[in-house]
């Protein structure tokens, strides 16, 4: 604790350096995902090649593509942006797969009325295949985001700073409350980010939470058609 | 006026769906397709509003070749009310009704007031507008698939299956709703359903489908129980197994009209 306190200001920094990381890469995946998995889902054909790809991405040791993509990017081996691109490439490895079974989960029904009640199919997109796909992106979402927030700390191996230079840091000087503060401080972070996604998802979606009456209604709907009518 | 000429659906997988089907759909009438699954009753309802496009022959509606017609500004002019009413999950009672006439661009004031209104129409309380789909019943779900049908004030309204998974009692009031609305609003109706009672109840015209997507018989329900095309259409119509044989029998000094069961069927109007 001692050492907690005399550091604040360390660990502190440290979290937002690895918001810094983890952030950016987390909306990337996410916003790259989406794509492709509406592709994967609507033209079958792609959907084998599309999906064994990126199951293939997260096959790729993470050290190594760290180590490899500066060579690949030109950009220095301890630039953050690398960083950010792995794990962003590791992100959509994880979230292709649910992105594709989100928009699986929309009701062909609903579809179909969405179409015959005149909706363009650009419409519908965004009206409401993308809605709907909703609650199964978030689930996928919420999994990028500790996977991400828990990546992000190997970076501190090839000298990127983040909470994983606590660990590193910790080992070299034995210092034990240093290594533990590191995990602790890195699943605080991973437990507020998806804590924030699940309000967002709320906010966004509030249909999703609408508690069906479906049970009373159905019950009581003798009664309110006979008033209806 | 709705035309089928010459009308032919193939899947690519090879399925014919529909088969050489001339129909002519007078205008402010009722006209029901009524199969068995699989008979193409869907797919020939479709094919008026380019949801699907025949492989052979023309759809034409007063006069113009609908293949002429771009599909989404077709369907915004045609209502069409489905089976499980098919309302979109995550808007609210109000703004489904409202969807069409706000994919039209009108003012949100102007579509919400209307669709006020369609709840008044439909027989639902106003009180329902904010709730979401799943918070209703069945029924009520119907209804609102009805207004939302209704929202642009369309010449066509197609309905397939519309009180298909509601139970009977609610399935009765419903169609007696309709008959009620059709009455006020005289639209021209394509309405899809395998029951041939709900069919010979709704029905102007009646259009007996049979596997393969051809036509049986396509009549009023009087012409068609009087004259069946066919063994096929008779035994469909169950006119074969003595059911639809009614006959008038007096009780009290009223002419009742019973069934080959026995069983009444009505008051003979005089
Ligand atoms: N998109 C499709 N692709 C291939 N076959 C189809 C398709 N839609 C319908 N069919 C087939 O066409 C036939 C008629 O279907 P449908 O029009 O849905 O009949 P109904 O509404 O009378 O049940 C069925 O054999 C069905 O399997
Ligand atoms: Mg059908």
């Amino acid at each position: 604790m001692t050492w907690l306190w005399s550091n604040l200001d360390r660990v502190g920094e440290l979290m937002l350096v690895h918001l810094a990381l983890s952030v950016p890469a987390i909306i990337l995946s996410f916003v790259i995902s989406v794509p492709i998995g509406w592709i994967a889902h609507r033209y079958r054909w792609t959907r084998g090649a599309l999906l064994s790809l990126c199951a293939l991405l997260y096959a790729i040791p993470s050290l190594a593509l760290f180590i490899a993509l500066p060579v690949i990017t030109g950009l220095g081996l301890r630039s953050p942006l690398n960083l950010v691109i792995a794990l962003t490439l590791y992100g959509i490895a994880v979230i292709v797969r649910t992105a594709t079974d989100a928009f699986d989960s929309v009701d062909r029904d609903i579809r179909q009325s969405a179409t015959a009640v005149g909706y363009s199919a650009a419409g519908r997109f965004w009206a409401v295949e993308l809605p709907l796909a909703g609650p199964v992106l978030l689930s996928g979402l919420r999994v990028v985001i500790v996977s991400t927030v828990s990546l992000a700390t190997v970076g501190a191996v090839i000298g990127v700073p983040s909470l994983g230079s606590l660990f590193t840091d910790g080992f070299q000087r034995g210092i034990q409350a240093e290594i533990i503060t590191g995990i602790v401080a890195t699943i605080v972070l991973a437990l507020v980010l998806d804590w924030l996604s699940v309000v967002l998802g709320r906010v966004l979606m509030p249909w999703s939470r609408a508690k069906p009456t479906g049970a009373r209604a159905a019950s009581a709907a003798p009664a309110a058609e006979a008033d209806a009518a | 006026m709705i035309e089928f000429r010459d009308v032919t659906k193939r899947y690519p997988d090879g399925t014919v769906a529909v088969a050489g089907v001339d129909i002519v759909i007078e205008p402010h009438s009722t006209t029901v397709l009524v199969g068995s699954s699989g008979s193409g009753k869907t797919t020939l309802l479709r094919m008026i509003n380019r949801m699907v496009d025949p492989t052979h022959g023309q759809v034409l509606i007063d006069g113009e070749d609908v293949a002429t017609v771009d599909p989404v500004q077709l369907r915004r002019g045609i209502g069409y009310v489905m089976q499980n009413s098919g309302l979109l999950p995550h808007r609210k009672v109000i703004d489904n009704v409202a969807t069409v006439p706000l994919l039209r661009g009108e003012k949100r004031r102007a579509a919400y007031d209307r669709a006020l209104e369609l709840l008044d129409t439909v027989g639902l309380d106003r009180s329902l507008a904010d709730k979401y789909p799943s918070q209703l019943s069945g029924g009520q779900q119907q209804r609102v698939g009805v207004a939302r049908g209704l929202a642009v004030d369309p010449n066509i309204l197609l309905m397939d299956e519309p009180f298909g998974a509601v139970d009977p009692i609610v399935r009765s009031e419903l169609q007696q709703e309709l008959l009620r609305l059709q009455g006020e609003l005289g639209k021209t109706v394509v309405f899809v359903t395998h029951d041939i009672d709900e069919a010979f109840l709704l029905g102007d015209q009646v259009v007996i489908m049979q596997q393969g997507g051809k036509i049986s018989q396509a009549a009023s329900p009087a012409e068609i129980l009087a004259n069946p095309a066919d063994a096929f259409v008779a035994d469909f119509v169950g006119a074969e197994r003595g059911k639809r044989a009614l006959h008038v029998t007096e009780l009290d000094g009223r002419r009742l009209v019973v069934d080959g069961d026995g069983r009444p069927a009505g008051v003979l109007a005089s």
